[in-house]
């Protein structure tokens, strides 16, 4: 029984460690359009309202993927274990 | 200019009625939730059900704070607006009145000329919006850190989207779907679908891992000034030990980038992707051809 829910705690722990692997997309993606705002504010630094305006709304977009897969650690981390285990305990009964 | 002292008694009125509900949060919080030594990341608190014929409805700390933070704004904004005119000398209706304009310039920037009546609606999902993730600053639970609130908000989008969408006839709704290709509606459903989620998902998301990055900083503190008072010699360990040096300035550093920032844009961006896909849902040239051609018909 021990053993069964140990292998529930870490395979949890494992699989939010892994979702959080999500993280480089945006963060590359987040780079590109910081990088390239640099640039059009550097050409033309009188539009440098607009131009960060739309950047950080670009940035919230490519944010997202991300966040799904923040939301899937935070559930495997806070909201799986006790389900599962109740699940098991469950079947035992 | 001199005010009279009636005047004076609502205005303080006013702001005890906008800081009230903030202490009667804080009140509720320390009766439900008394202080302990462990720092533990958890949902939100329930603080009562009311039975219900199908399911329980749980009266929860995000649902009590976002009702909270809607009267206080309320009171705010009679404050702001107590004794406009128009030859006044006040500084608060110069603020309301920046208030104003900024929300209608962004209005009109980022949608058409129908949708002028749109600037309350922003401006409320906004100001609710920041404020609730403020809320933090308190140390109050804040309500947009529970999928529950965020979610209820991107439903309501969503159905204004909708209702937009369906200014045509629902005809030309169901036909927007096969766009390119009839082949393609399936993705299109699902596209439909993301939205409100995405939306939801994205506020929440923001806000609660900073809510739980800024806890395991506290503890990760917590247990950094253990070991350096561990290092002292018995005697000085014994007194200093109930002090938090570590953890007491250094937790609000992050708490103006997750608190501050990172709230006041989600508000920002939850505002403008709501004007952006109402704005982009909207078919206006079928509309305002099918709007003629109706008075046309009429004339006959």
């Amino acid at each position: 029984m021990e053993l069964a829910i140990g292998i529930i705690l870490g395979c949890c722990a494992l699989g939010a460690g892994a979702a959080m692997i999500a993280g480089i997309g945006p963060g590359i993606g987040e780079g590109n359009a910081v990088a390239s705002a640099c640039e059009a504010i550097g050409r033309q630094p009188e539009c440098k309202g607009s131009v960060t305006t739309t950047m950080l709304m670009g940035c919230a977009i490519a944010e997202t993927t991300g966040l799904y897969a923040l939301v899937i650690a935070i559930l495997l981390i806070f909201v799986a274990p006790n389900m599962l285990v109740n699940i098991l305990l469950n079947a035992v009964k | 200019m001199q005010r009279s002292l009636c005047f004076k008694i609502v205005d303080v009125l006013l702001i005890i009625g906008a800081v009230l509900p903030l202490v009667f949060g804080m009140i509720l919080k320390i009766l439900f939730n008394p202080a302990s030594e462990g720092i533990s990341i958890s949902g939100a608190l329930v603080y009562f059900t009311i039975p219900m014929p199908l399911q329980n409805l749980p009266i929860t700390e995000s649902q009590v704070n976002s009702a909270l933070v809607v009267i206080t704004i309320f009171f705010l904004c009679l404050y702001f607006t107590h004794g406009l005119s128009v030859k006044s000398n006040l500084k608060r209706q110069l603020i309301a009145e920046w208030i104003v304009k900024q929300t209608q310039s962004l209005v009109k920037t980022n949608m058409s000329d129908y949708f002028s009546g749109f600037a309350p609606f922003v401006a409320a999902i906004m100001g609710l919006s920041a404020f609730s993730s403020l809320l933090a600053l308190l140390g109050l639970y804040a309500p947009t850190s529970d999928i529950n609130i965020v979610g209820g908000w991107a439903i309501l989008v969503f159905v204004l989207i909708t209702y937009y969408k369906m200014k045509c006839g629902p005809l030309h709704y169901v036909k927007s779907f096969g766009d390119p290709v009839p082949f393609l509606s399936p993705l299109n459903i699902i596209s439909e679908v993301a939205t409100p989620i995405s939306m939801a998902f994205r506020h929440y998301g923001n806000v609660l891992s900073g809510a739980v990055i800024s806890v395991l900083v506290a503890t990760g503190l917590r247990g950094l000034s253990n070991i350096i008072y561990s290092l002292l010699p018995k005697a000085l360990e014994r007194v200093l030990s109930n002090l938090p040096i570590l953890q007491i300035g250094l937790p609000a550093i992050l708490s103006i980038y997750f608190d501050v920032f990172s709230g006041c844009l989600q508000a920002f961006i939850f505002a403008m992707l709501t004007m952006l896909y109402v704005a982009s849902g909207f078919p206006e040239e079928d509309y305002f051809a099918r709007k003629a051609k109706k008075l046309a018909n009429l004339k006959k």
